[in-house]
């Protein structure tokens, strides 16, 4: 199981860096965001730069994980059902896209650093629960990604049906992200929130793992 | 009459539940006054909103063991009247945060969760909406609608204790997502309760109207299989 699970994901890697102009292309996407950002507010307070950055990540998901099901076409779908199993499939798109998305995460926070100053007190702590938020947020978005995919909508239909539900995820993250901007927390919390976050994620997990099964058989 | 027991419970219910409801003595709280009386019209929306969605979660896993096209339509129709009694328990709830808070939105966190519930249950309409192919639509609605559920449900219950919250039940470990049982007074409690069991079964038998309906309606398919 490990071995396709590996092998899947190698070749999720391998097409990514034969297929550039995909990556580039979102790169370029998180790029001009940011930029259009720099030009409309120059030097935001930290409560807005908290929000826009999540906000931002938000978009860069939905465009980052939308591909990794909307690209395979039928075909492959039916070539992939015949060498390995629904389980090893999502498991190794879950860490694709994670993968995926915190390189995504981590170069627009670089951007942030370098266009919008940095109002962060503790910048490392930062960097932690970025790679925490992303880490959730491509988790909840495959799943959608996969449901989107069957339904044969485009990416328009998984935002529709992802926002709302991400919003608690969102809050708990932008919640917990005040602290590397110095705010102080009751004692405790932020433990309490780390875990729930990462409750979530597991349970996020567990669901995908257990659902998709459902949606692959055709 | 022995298959309708229930629905005769529901009318007698809020028969009593609308005319003790107004009568009642109630105890004069704070700046509640007469308001409080909203208590029994409310709450139970919520109350029944989480039995309505629960049921059609069943339903929906109940879909995906076995893939028969009425249980799809048994999960549609209960999420269906799971999202109208959410929309009225807002509509209440504002009308009643006029007269209490001040205003009928104030970003209190119940609030919110009940507004990203929705949202949550009005995306599972658009994907039902979305997918022309019968059983696709039902498969793939059934997924989201599990997901859904399990996102949400820790939404109404963690959130709550997390924030401080302007409904009754304070917050911190207190922070009850209803409301604290203990808190109400004991003639208020002979007519809470009923009214939470009549409009749960008022929303039920909405949505097995909507389902036999739905069940004339797609009558060729379902014998088909």
């Amino acid at each position: 199981m490990l071995k396709t699970v590996f092998a899947l994901l190698k070749k999720d890697l391998l097409l990514e860096l034969r297929q550039q102009h995909s990556f580039y292309g979102i790169l370029l996407y998180v790029a001009s965001t940011i930029f259009v950002l720099y030009l409309s507010l120059n030097n935001p307070e930290a409560d807005v730069w908290n929000a826009l950055f999540w906000i931002i990540q938000l978009f860069v998901c939905v465009n980052a994980v939308a591909k990794s099901f909307l690209q395979e076409s039928r075909g492959r779908m039916l070539y992939f059902y015949s060498i390995a199993g629904a389980r090893e499939f999502i498991i190794a798109k879950l860490i694709y896209n994670i993968i995926l998305m915190l390189l995504m995460s981590l170069m627009s926070l670089g951007l942030f650093f370098l266009l919008l100053k940095n109002p962060l007190t503790n910048p490392f702590q930062f960097v932690g629960i970025v790679c925490m938020g992303s880490i959730s947020l491509s988790l909840v978005f495959t799943l959608l990604a996969a449901i989107a995919a069957k339904a044969q909508q485009n990416a328009a239909l998984m935002a529709i049906l992802g926002f709302p539900l991400i919003v608690p995820q969102l809050l708990l993250i932008i919640r917990l992200s005040k602290v590397a901007f110095g705010e102080m927390f009751r004692d405790g919390a932020l433990l309490n929130l780390t875990l729930l976050i990462i409750g979530f994620d597991i349970m996020v997990l567990v669901l995908s793992i257990i659902l998709f099964p459902f949606l692959w058989k055709d | 009459m022995r298959k309708s027991w229930w629905k005769i419970l529901a009318v007698v219910l809020l028969v009593y539940t609308f005319t003790a409801g107004f009568l009642i003595k109630v105890p004069n709280i704070g700046n509640l006054k007469e308001t409080i009386r909203n208590l029994f019209f409310h709450v139970p929306m919520w109350f029944g909103q989480i039995v309505l969605l629960t049921i059609s979660l069943i339903y929906s896993i109940l879909y995906l063991r076995n893939p028969n096209l009425k249980h799809d339509i048994y999960a549609a129709a209960f999420a269906k009247t799971g999202i109208v009694m959410g929309v009225l328990g807002l509509v209440t709830g504002s009308i009643w945060a006029t007269y209490t808070w001040g205003e009928p939105w104030s970003n209190d966190p119940k609030q919110i969760g009940v507004a990203i519930a929705l949202l949550i249950y009005f995306a599972y309409l658009v994907l039902r909406n979305a997918v022309p192919d019968i059983d696709k639509r039902a498969k793939v609605s059934a997924v989201y609608n599990i997901f859904a559920y399990f996102i949400y449900l820790p939404l109404i219950m963690i959130l709550p204790r997390l924030v401080e919250s302007l409904h009754p039940g304070g917050k911190g470990v207190q922070g009850n997502p209803g409301l604290n049982g203990a808190d109400l007074d004991a003639t208020m409690r002979l007519v809470f309760w009923p009214a939470v069991i009549g409009w749960t079964l008022l929303g039920t038998w909405i949505s097995t109207l909507n389902i036999r309906i739905n069940l004339i309606q797609d009558k060729n398919l379902i014998n088909a299989e």
